[in-house]
């Protein structure tokens, strides 16, 4: 229901927003601070950058961190993807109100559930804690989230190209790849993304499922933040934050592309009709 | 004919065909392609035995250890089951289950005060970041139509970045010789600096701030959609603009307004870092109680007994969400 911005929706676009950002901006602000205090401004400095680059145990669980975001939103993508495969195209089958519901029961569940019911698993057989319990974790939370994304891309587009594909005798694996996956490429992408930062943030379910030596990033920063606030942790915040942002404009403007070229095909042909 | 098991939906809608058969056991048995039923059978199972053997079973788990006895031993309790016994040994261990951590739940007043002040600060928190939210979505639906996704854009930017690192921000601002009491101070507004940080009021701040957009959303859809000349026609035929508001916009705004509310409530009530970062210890609130229940007592049946009992909780805001999310796209098609 676009009109015309009045002064109180315009204060409150404002204030609003300020309420999102402004945090954010003071903790990258004060990233840049000289003084070791946050909290008092001393001067322009970056040298709290050039300390995480010294700092060994920092680095090593920042890349924990990436191997376990990469590994696990790749399985979580392709486990999502085949589930709302399931849930947009197998109609009806036995188990089925168990398997939606173990879908959607992810996304709301509480992370100290979902991280202590895992450790309970590993715990009972006998699997030893490290890298790849935390990558089961992520995944089997993450895929959750790419399946009810992939779903919702799946549920829009038209089935009539699968169909014409199978009709002239396209097997349904070679239809999936040559038909459907670019279809819904934009969601499985979109899915992949927020699996990968979905990793990036966890620290609950994390810190139920390390064992020594595979200690995430969230982990480390958060019990630094346990002991104070510290500019080197604004400096860490600040560089995932931009990480974050990035990506997120970095996909924005491919799918606005991907978009565009699909209209400006879309012209083409019809020119040609 | 070729497709009938990629589109069993269609198949199932016709009468003359007889209902499809159901997974696992019995895959399609056409001539033409019997791969194609197996396709379908793994294609199921996959994700599905996934989500059986890391979400399901864990949860039966947790039961169990719930009703088993603490012990000082790796892993701190009493065997589930000693298999080689086989039923007998079944049955002696189902003999020796317990609703002792139940009762101990029950009887501590500390879980109780935990459970209960979840409950208050996940609801007061969802009124708070609804008359936060509301004013925002109305802004942005009210908006040019050029901005619109440039603003829901910006909603949602702060939700891919770090809750932990949002949480963390707000540390900085809180603290006593924080930039808000340094703010105010200076303005000459206050006299002594406030106490806010290890409060329940900065709980409230931070759940309001990190679920925010999980408000603004589902509300921003709904006012977006809302046909202005109802508006026009209240406010043509002499209705006051707070008059309009409450009995046009407000209903109408309903079914956003109720999944923005399960959707802050639900999460927050199980919250775990909120109030560990920024409520300190004054702040009980059950998802911490279970942290330190598990990492600091290693009591692990009794922090499965809380789990049990918190998802029991969440039970019934998690069905009456999901009931009003069904109806909701229902009304939209």
């Amino acid at each position: 229901m676009p009109a015309k911005p009045s002064w109180f929706n315009l204060t409150s676009l404002v204030l609003g927003f300020s309420f999102l950002y402004l945090p954010i901006v003071i903790l990258i602000v004060f990233s840049f601070n000289e003084s070791r205090l946050v909290t008092v401004w001393a001067g322009f400095s970056t040298k709290w950058y050039t300390a995480l680059l010294h700092n060994q145990q920092l680095l090593e669980a920042a890349w924990v961190t990436i191997k376990v975001g990469a590994i696990s939103a790749t399985l979580a993508t392709i486990l999502g993807t085949l589930a709302a495969l399931v849930l947009a195209r197998q109609g009806r089958f036995l188990g089925r109100t168990l398997f939606s519901g173990m879908i959607y029961a992810p996304l709301v569940m509480p992370e100290v559930i979902l991280g202590l019911s895992l450790l309970l698993l590993f715990v009972a057989i006998d699997q030893n804690r490290g890298v790849w319990t935390i990558i089961i974790a992520h995944t089997t939370f993450s895929m959750c989230y790419v399946a009810v994304v992939v779903q919702s891309r799946l549920s829009g587009f038209d089935r009539s190209l699968e169909e014409a594909a199978m009709d002239l005798g396209c097997p349904p694996v070679r239809t999936f790849f040559r038909i459907t996956l670019p279809q819904i490429f934009p969601g499985v992408a979109a899915g992949w993304m927020l699996a990968f930062t979905l990793s990036l943030d966890d620290l609950v379910i994390a810190s139920f499922n390390s064992g020594p030596g595979s200690t995430t990033l969230p982990m480390k920063i958060y019990s630094q933040v346990r002991l104070g606030v510290t500019p080197e942790i604004n400096a860490i915040c600040t560089l995932l934050v931009l990480l974050v942002t990035l990506g997120v404009i970095i996909a924005s403007i491919l799918t606005k592309r991907q978009k565009l070229k699909r209209i400006e095909e879309e012209r083409l042909a019809a020119a040609h009709l | 004919m070729t497709e009938t098991n990629l589109f069993p939906k269609d198949l199932t809608r016709s009468e003359t065909t007889p209902p499809l058969r159901h997974e696992p056991e019995a895959p399609e048995n056409t001539p033409t392609n019997p791969v194609r039923g197996w396709g379908r059978f793994a294609l199921i199972c996959v994700p599905y035995f996934w989500l059986l053997l890391f979400f399901f079973i864990p949860f039966l788990i947790v039961a169990k250890i719930s009703l088993s006895q603490a012990a000082i031993a790796i892993p701190p309790y009493l065997p589930l089951m000693d298999w080689s016994k086989g039923v007998m040994g079944l049955w002696e261990v189902a003999k020796s289950w317990s609703l002792d951590n139940y009762i101990w739940l029950k009887e501590d007043a500390l879980y109780w005060q935990a459970y209960t002040s979840s409950l208050k600060i996940a609801f007061l928190s969802t009124v708070l970041t609804l008359l936060v939210g509301f004013p925002i979505a109305y802004g942005m639906a009210r908006a040019p139509r050029a901005w619109h996704t440039t603003l829901v854009m910006m909603v949602i930017l702060p939700f891919w970045t770090s809750f932990l690192i949002r949480v963390y921000a707000w540390i900085g601002i809180l603290k006593t010789d924080g930039l808000l009491n340094q703010a105010l101070l200076f303005t000459g507004v206050i006299n002594e600096p406030l106490i806010i940080l290890n409060t329940s009021t900065a709980v409230y701040v931070g759940i309001v701030y990190s679920y925010l957009p999980f408000m603004v959303l589902p509300l921003y859809s709904s006012l977006e959609k809302l046909d202005t000349t109802l508006i026009e026609a209240a406010e043509d035929l002499g209705c006051p603009p707070w008059k309009t508001f409450w009995r046009v916009t407000v209903p109408l705004a309903m079914p956003g307004m109720i999944a923005g509310c399960f959707l802050v409530f639900i999460p927050a009530l199980g919250e775990f870092v909120i109030p560990d970062l920024l409520g300190g210890s004054s702040t009980l609130m059950i998802g911490k109680t279970l942290w330190i229940e598990f990492f600091s007592n290693r009591d692990w049946p009794v922090a499965s007994a809380v789990a049990i009992v918190l998802l029991g909780l969440l039970i019934v805001p998690i069905m009456m969400f999901q009931r009003h999310e069904t109806r909701r796209n229902e009304g939209d098609m």
